[in-house]
C-alpha cells in the first residue's frame, strides 16, 4: 500500500501541445486535508495539471502521484479515489437530479441501492432535496453546479478536483458552491481547486499556488501571498505625463516593503502597494501638493489578479487567450 | 459515516473488464432510454424532415416522376416508401455525432473518464441507445407508412429481413457518426454536418432512380451505401422499378450487406484512435 503523505504529488510535470510548453517542470505537493489553490490566468496550465492528475491526459514528462497512486501507472487506482467536476457543468438536463446522481453512482460501481441512498443523502447535504425529482433544465446557475458538485462526490472522494468552479455564475450562486466546497472541506475532503479569481482562491484555500505559462511562480498562504502582492495599492493618475517620474519617486517612499512602484505610461498611473492605506494616502497627498504636483486621480485600491501577476512574474497576464486544454 | 472514499475495487483482469464494460455501456444505455421516455418529442423533430420529404415526393413531384416504366407517378409510393426509411436510416449518423459532441461539449466524457467505469461504455451506450432509437423511428415511419397506404409485397419474415438491413446500415453508420462527433468541436458545427449527410442521403436512388440521372451524377447515385440498401429492400417489398443499367443495383442484396462491413472496417478503428487520442 501506498504511504504518501500527500493527496496530490507532482514532480517537473511536462506537457506540450505544438509548440506550446503547457506544463513545463510543475510541481506540486498537496497534503492530506487542505483546500489548495492553482491560482493563474487562462492558459497558465492550470486546467492541464488538473486533467494530468485526473487521469484524462498523459504527461510528457516527469511523475504524479494522486491518493498515492501513479497516475500513468496506476489510472484506475486513481480514478476510484478521486472525483472531479470540471469547468463545464456535466448535468444532465433531461433527466432528474436524482436521476443523474443514481447514474453516477452506478457507474462508480456502487451498486443500485447503494446508488439510491447516497443520491438522497447529497440531495440533502447540497440543498437540493425539495428539487430532487425535477430536471435540471430550469435550475440556477448555482443549483446546477451543485448538482455538478454533488456528482463528482458519489464518493467521500480522498480528492477532489475542481476546475474553476464558479466561472460563469453569478454572486449568489458563487456563494453557494463557496458554501459547498466549505462543507466538503470540514468534512475531510482534500481540494484541489483552480480558479483566475483572487478572491475566490483567498476565502476558500488553505494554500495558493500561483502558476503561470505552465511553472511554478510563488506559492504560499492566503495572507502570505497578499503579503507579497500587497494589501492595498495606491494609484496616482498624473495629470501631466511629465509629471510620472516625480509620482514614482514619492510612490516608492510609500511602498510596503520589499516592493516598488509600476508605471503604466499610457494610463498616465503610478501603482504601488502599500502596507497602511490611509497613512500612505495622506503622506502622498500631502507631498504632492509639497512638491506642486497636480494628480488627476489619487486612490487606494484593491489588487486585481492583473497587477498581483505583475507583481509577482514581472509581466502582465495573457488574460486575452481563451484555454486552449 | 456510511460513505465510502474509495469505489469497490472490481475485477481487473480482461474478463472483469468486459464484464463491466457491458455493464456500464448499460447504465448509459439506461440514461438514454430515460431521456426517450422522458421527452417523445425527439422522435417528432427528428422524423419531421423525413416525413416531409415523402409526402412532398409521394403528392407533389411523384405524379410527375415515371420510376416504373408504367407512367407518371404510377407506383411512385412503392418507390419512395423504401427510400424513406433508408434516408431516415442514413441521416441517423448525424443523430449520433450530436449527441457524442455534446457530451463532449457539456463535459460528460471528461467526467466518465475520470471515473472507475469503463471509458468504452461512452460511445458503446450511445451506439445500443441509437439501434434502439433507430428500431423505434423505423417502427414509427412504417406505421406511417402503413396508413397512407403502402404494402409490402414480400413475406412477413422477408419484410423483417429488410428492416435488419436498415438497422444494419445504421448500425454501421453509427461509428461514422461517433468519429464525426469527435472531431467536430461543437455542437453548431455538428449540426453543420447536415451539409454532408443532405448530398449522401439525396444523391441516390432513394427518390429517384440513377438510371434517369445525368450519367457520372447516376453512377455515384447507384454506387452510394445508401442506394444498395434502398435497392435490395425494394427488391424484398416487391417495389416496381426501371431496369437498372449499373452492375451494383443488380446485387443490390449483396451490397447492402458489404457495404456497411465497408463503412464499419473503415469507421470504428478511425473512432477507437479519435477516443483514444482525447488522452493526448
Amino acid at each position: 500500500m501506498p504511504t504518501s503523505d500527500y493527496a496530490v504529488r507532482a514532480i517537473g510535470l511536462q506537457k506540450r501541445y505544438k509548440e506550446t510548453r503547457a506544463l513545463d517542470g510543475f510541481d506540486l505537493a498537496v497534503p492530506y486535508g487542505m483546500v489548495y489553490g492553482l491560482l493563474g490566468p487562462n492558459g497558465a496550465g492550470k486546467t492541464t495539471a488538473v486533467r494530468i492528475l485526473t487521469t484524462l491526459i498523459r504527461l510528457d514528462g516527469g511523475t504524479a502521484e494522486v491518493a498515492g497512486y501513479d497516475v500513468t501507472r496506476k489510472p484506475r487506482m486513481v480514478r476510484r479515489r478521486i472525483g472531479l467536476t470540471g469547468q463545464q457543468t456535466a448535468v444532465d438536463d433531461a433527466i432528474s437530479a436524482r436521476q443523474n446522481l443514481v447514474l453516477f453512482g452506478r457507474l462508480f460501481h456502487i451498486g443500485q441501492a447503494a446508488a439510491r441512498k447516497r443520491a438522497d443523502e447529497l440531495l440533502e447535504q447540497f440543498s437540493l432535496a425539495d428539487a430532487a425529482n425535477k430536471t435540471p433544465k430550469k435550475f440556477s446557475g448555482g443549483m446546477r453546479r451543485r448538482l455538478d458538485l454533488a456528482s463528482s462526490m458519489i464518493l467521500a472522494p480522498r480528492v477532489l478536483f475542481l476546475d474553476e468552479p464558479t466561472t460563469g455564475l453569478d454572486p449568489a450562486g458563487r456563494r453557494e458552491v463557496w458554501q459547498a466546497i466549505r462543507e466538503l472541506a470540514r468534512h475531510g475532503t482534500t481540494v484541489l481547486l483552480t480558479t483566475h479569481y483572487l478572491d475566490e482562491a483567498d476565502k476558500l484555500c488553505d494554500r495558493i499556488g500561483v502558476i503561470d505559462h505552465g511553472k511554478n511562480v510563488v506559492e504560499d498562504t492566503p495572507d502570505g501571498l497578499k503579503r507579497r502582492i500587497g494589501n492595498e495599492r495606491l494609484e496616482i493618475v498624473a495629470a501631466e505625463s511629465d509629471d510620472l517620474p516625480a509620482i514614482a519617486e514619492l510612490a516608492n517612499r510609500a511602498a510596503s516593503e520589499g516592493t516598488e512602484a509600476t508605471v503604466d505610461e499610457a494610463r498616465q498611473a503610478v501603482t504601488v502597494p502599500i502596507a497602511d492605506g490611509v497613512q500612505a494616502l495622506t503622506d502622498v497627498a500631502t507631498e504632492l501638493r509639497n512638491k506642486g504636483v497636480t494628480a488627476a486621480d489619487l486612490g487606494l485600491r484593491r489588487p486585481t489578479l492583473d497587477e498581483a501577476f505583475l507583481q509577482l512574474t514581472g509581466h502582465a497576464t495573457d488574460d486575452e487567450e481563451t484555454s486552449a486544454v | 459515516m456510511t460513505t465510502l472514499n474509495v469505489a469497490p475495487d472490481t475485477d481487473d483482469t480482461l474478463a472483469g473488464r468486459v464484464k463491466w464494460a457491458i455493464v456500464d455501456c448499460w447504465s448509459i444505455v439506461w440514461q438514454e432510454l430515460v431521456h426517450l421516455i422522458r421527452q417523445p418529442s425527439t422522435f417528432a423533430w427528428q422524423l419531421g424532415f423525413p416525413i416531409v420529404m415523402v409526402l412532398m415526393f409521394v403528392y407533389v413531384f411523384g405524379s410527375a416522376m415515371d420510376v416504373s416504366g408504367q407512367g407518371a407517378g404510377a407506383g411512385y409510393m412503392e418507390f419512395a416508401m423504401p427510400g424513406l426509411f433508408t434516408m431516415t436510416m442514413a441521416f441517423g449518423f448525424m443523430n449520433t455525432a450530436f449527441a457524442v459532441t455534446m457530451i463532449k461539449e457539456k463535459g460528460f466524457i471528461d467526467r466518465f473518464r475520470s471515473m472507475p467505469m469503463a471509458s468504452s461504455a461512452v460511445v458503446t451506450g450511445r451506439g445500443v441507445a441509437d439501434i434502439i432509437h433507430a428500431a423505434v423511428d423505423l417502427a414509427i415511419l412504417v406505421g406511417i407508412a402503413l396508413v397512407l397506404g403502402w404494402r409490402s409485397g414480400g413475406s412477413l419474415a422477408a419484410t423483417f429481413g429488410a428492416f435488419l438491413l436498415l438497422l444494419l446500415l445504421r448500425l454501421a453508420l453509427i461509428f461514422v457518426g461517433i468519429f464525426l462527433g469527435l472531431i467536430v468541436q461543437n455542437t453548431e458545427a455538428a449540426g453543420n454536418l447536415f451539409a454532408v449527410a443532405f448530398p449522401f442521403g439525396m444523391v441516390s436512388s432513394v427518390f429517384a432512380p440513377p438510371d434517369l440521372m445525368p450519367g457520372w451524377l447516376g453512377a455515384v447515385a447507384a454506387w452510394n451505401p445508401v442506394s444498395s440498401t434502398a435497392g435490395a429492400i425494394r427488391d424484398i417489398f416487391e417495389s416496381p422499378a426501371v431496369a437498372s443499367g449499373f452492375w451494383i443495383e443488380e446485387h443490390a442484396l449483396a451490397a447492402a450487406i458489404v457495404w456497411p462491413m465497408v463503412i464499419t472496417a473503415i469507421f470504428l478503428p478511425l473512432a477507437v484512435r479519435r477516443f483514444k487520442r482525447l488522452s493526448r
